[in-house]
């Protein structure tokens, strides 16, 4: 039996992929939790021939917001005290076009990005802060770091969701609880496929997301070099910003 | 929301064609139904590694359906050794996850980088052919999903017809999305590998015909450059698996440690000049000269199985231009052909770095497989404007004894060629017409070889 545990939320993006393998790679039993239970049962019976580890395959589904309490207690239930952290890859992304002109898309994208983050994740935080122990990793997005007319619309939801990472983080602190923030440039997933001209492999990236979890970090940007990328489009000032096609 | 598609240009290993293709790469088995249904594109085609080398998994203004993503391991039952896994799996993986096991391929081409779907589309076989058959040999079942839609599962008993029209068919038949096969068990990650040289191609016709039953693998490396009283010189590379006490005593206690490799990159294109009759001659001179003579030199699979596999992008040792590796196997009566196609490329000058020979074992079942009993030479070719012609050639010589060119490999051969070399290609055009009236497969080599309009 495995003697550590992860949940992988979101689990079938490519990036949560490449995450839940790193840590069955590293002997770690994991919980592979996403919407479409078909490719959950393919990634956990992955994780199990491949690396030997336990795998399971919970359905999740982002937008249920009633189940979040039953799945989280039954992962918890299932990992006991082997249950070390909880990486969420969920989210979701509509054509901003498309979402300024339909409500129920810029709806989809707060509840999947935002709300559904933060009811699952505060189970698991209050697991974690009783216990005194854990660690959150959220894939929040450099999308969030600034609105930009192109993207602004699912930039906010990740903005969102960064900002109340630094709260739980802050809150948990003295509990011993570790909170990690991801924010992806291009990675090479379904997501970037045939629109940006360079991206970074899952895998780097989760190499990235499992060192930051192990050197506690608190804010990563993956690949490193969107944190300087962003440092500029940041200090654009707004005058300036809000003239400019981005 | 519509499937992400990616506009570029494809191509095979040899770089040769290279086509404008729409392709695909989806991460969820059940997209690849979604894109199916989509019909955003007149065609498509499914694509692994693109290690075919000339135009199977390209498809020109059409789709090309990437399995990559879909690469999970699904089973593994210790007793039998049967593997069950996403056709996007590669051979490499599979090395990687099961030789520290006790595992091995049990069939391989001479790369590590191609995938299972590849593998059965175009029922790849490796050195030991002679023994083991192709990679349908050891396949047991397979999940398609057809042109319609409808997933169904493929097997020498359940839908025995399009099992082999699919094993070696070259994708037509619809997207492999899971298999079922055997691996072979392995006493070690090494091999024990005894290397004959031999002076003519008569010398190794006769070691291959008096060796081949004592060896699990067998291949010759022939000197395409020697003519005249030396002509198809070679040097034959014969193996066979070995157990821990064959080993030297330091590998002895991790036997299936193949230990690391250095694996350089070649970082550019060759220019043409560099690629001359006098360069090729020297290699081959070199090559012939420094092969081990040895007998039972101890090599590890990677060195033994994927020589070339240590240097990313030895493609780009052909030029810009790409190349074409020109595969083919003559009946065993027929052997004379080889010595015809030997004599006719040492006259043209056009000889390749490698050229090798090897022996089959009896063909399968498989409509379109490639494999029959007899000889098989593979030669590579730079392409340049007077290689067509003199292809053309090579392929009269090759029809003239019943031969047939293997499709993984070829860019170039006329329809008319095609079907002399395939006599079953009528069976298989009448199974496509039912599971895809609509030709919604299709690619830049069917519509070649006039398989799809």
């Amino acid at each position: 039996m495995s003697a550590r545990g992860v949940v992988v939320i979101g689990a079938t993006s490519a990036i949560a992929r490449a995450v839940a393998q790193q840590f069955a790679a590293g002997g770690c039993a994991v919980i592979v939790a996403a919407r479409d239970q078909d490719e959950n049962e393919a990634i956990a019976a992955d994780l199990r021939v491949r690396y030997g580890v336990e795998g399971h395959a919970f359905a999740w589904d982002a937008e249920a917001f009633d189940t979040h309490g039953a799945f989280v207690a039954r992962c918890i239930e299932t990992l006991g005290d082997r249950l070390e952290g909880v990486v969420l890859c969920s989210g979701y992304m509509a054509e901003q076009k498309a979402a300024q002109g339909d409500w129920s898309l810029a709806r989809r994208m707060i509840d999947v990005n935002y709300s559904a983050s933060v009811s699952v994740l505060e189970r698991f935080a209050a697991h974690f802060e009783v216990r005194r122990s854990g660690f959150l990793c959220v894939v929040s997005s450099v999308a969030g770091d600034r609105g930009r007319q192109s993207n602004y619309l699912y930039g906010s939801t990740k903005a969102a969701l960064s900002i109340w990472c630094e709260g739980l983080r802050n809150r948990l602190y003295p509990a011993g609880v570790h909170v990690v923030t991801v924010k992806p440039g291009f990675v090479d997933t379904k997501m970037t496929w045939g629109t940006v001209p360079f991206a970074a492999s899952p895998e780097a990236a989760a190499k990235a997301i499992l060192k930051a979890i192990d050197k506690k970090k608190n804010v990563v940007y993956v690949p490193w070099f969107w944190r300087y990328i962003m440092l500029i489009i940041r200090h654009v000032p707004e005058w300036q910003f809000k003239k400019m096609k981005m | 929301m519509p499937e992400p598609v990616k506009n570029q240009p494809v191509a095979g290993w040899g770089r040769y064609p290279v086509h404008e293709c729409r392709e695909y790469r989806p991460e969820k088995r059940r997209s690849i139904g979604d894109i199916l249904g989509e019909r955003a594109q007149p065609n498509y085609i499914a694509r692994g590694l693109g290690r075919s080398y000339g135009d199977t998994a390209i498809n020109e203004g059409g789709g090309v359906i990437s399995c990559l993503r879909l690469d999970r391991m699904l089973g593994f039952d210790e007793a039998t050794g049967v593997l069950h896994c996403e056709a996007g799996v590669s051979f490499s993986t599979i090395i990687d996850v099961f030789l520290p096991r006790g595992y091995f391929i049990p069939v391989t081409p001479g790369t590590k980088l191609i995938s299972i779907g590849g593998a059965i589309a175009n029922d790849v076989h490796g050195k030991n052919h002679h023994r083991d058959g192709s990679f349908g040999h050891s396949l047991i079942e397979f999940e398609l999903q057809l042109p319609s839609g409808e997933i169904i599962n493929c097997s020498r008993e359940q839908n025995a017809e399009i099992f082999w029209a699919t094993v070696g068919g070259i994708g037509l038949t619809g997207i492999i999305l899971t298999a079922k096969f055997r691996l072979r068990k392995v006493p070690s990650g090494f091999v024990t590998v005894d290397y004959l040289k031999t002076k003519d191609l008569d010398g190794v016709l006769s070691a291959i015909h008096e060796s081949d039953a004592t060896y699990q693998y067998s291949m010759a490396w022939v000197d395409c450059l020697a003519s005249g009283r030396s002509l198809g010189r070679s040097v034959l590379m014969r193996g066979n698996h070995v157990g821990p006490g064959g080993l030297p005593a330091a590998k002895r206690s991790d036997p299936f440690n193949m230990g690391g490799r250095f694996s350089p990159t070649l970082p550019f294109d060759f220019p043409q000049f560099a690629l001359n009759p006098l360069s090729i001659r020297a290699f081959n001179v070199v090559f012939y000269a420094l092969s081990p003579g040895g007998q039972g030199v101890i090599t590890d699979c990677d060195r033994y199985f994927f020589p070339l596999d240590s240097i990313h992008h030895w493609n780009r040792m052909y030029g810009k231009r790409g190349f074409v590796q020109y595969q083919v196997t003559v009946p065993t009566a027929e052997v004379q052909a080889i010595v015809e196609i030997l004599q006719a490329v040492a006259k043209s000058g056009k000889a390749s770095f490698l050229a090798v020979l090897k022996k089959f074992g009896q063909g399968n079942e498989g409509l379109l497989s490639h494999p029959i009993e007899g000889f098989t030479l593979t030669l590579d070719f730079a392409v340049n404007d007077r290689l067509a012609p003199f292809l053309r050639e090579l392929d009269k010589t090759v029809l003239k004894h019943n031969g047939r060119l293997y499709l993984a490999k070829d860019a170039v051969m006329t329809p008319e060629t095609f079907r002399a070399m395939y006599p079953r290609w009528e069976e298989y055009k009448a199974l496509r017409q039912r599971i895809d009236p609509d030709n919604l497969l299709s690619s830049s080599l069917s519509r070649r070889v006039g398989l799809t309009p």
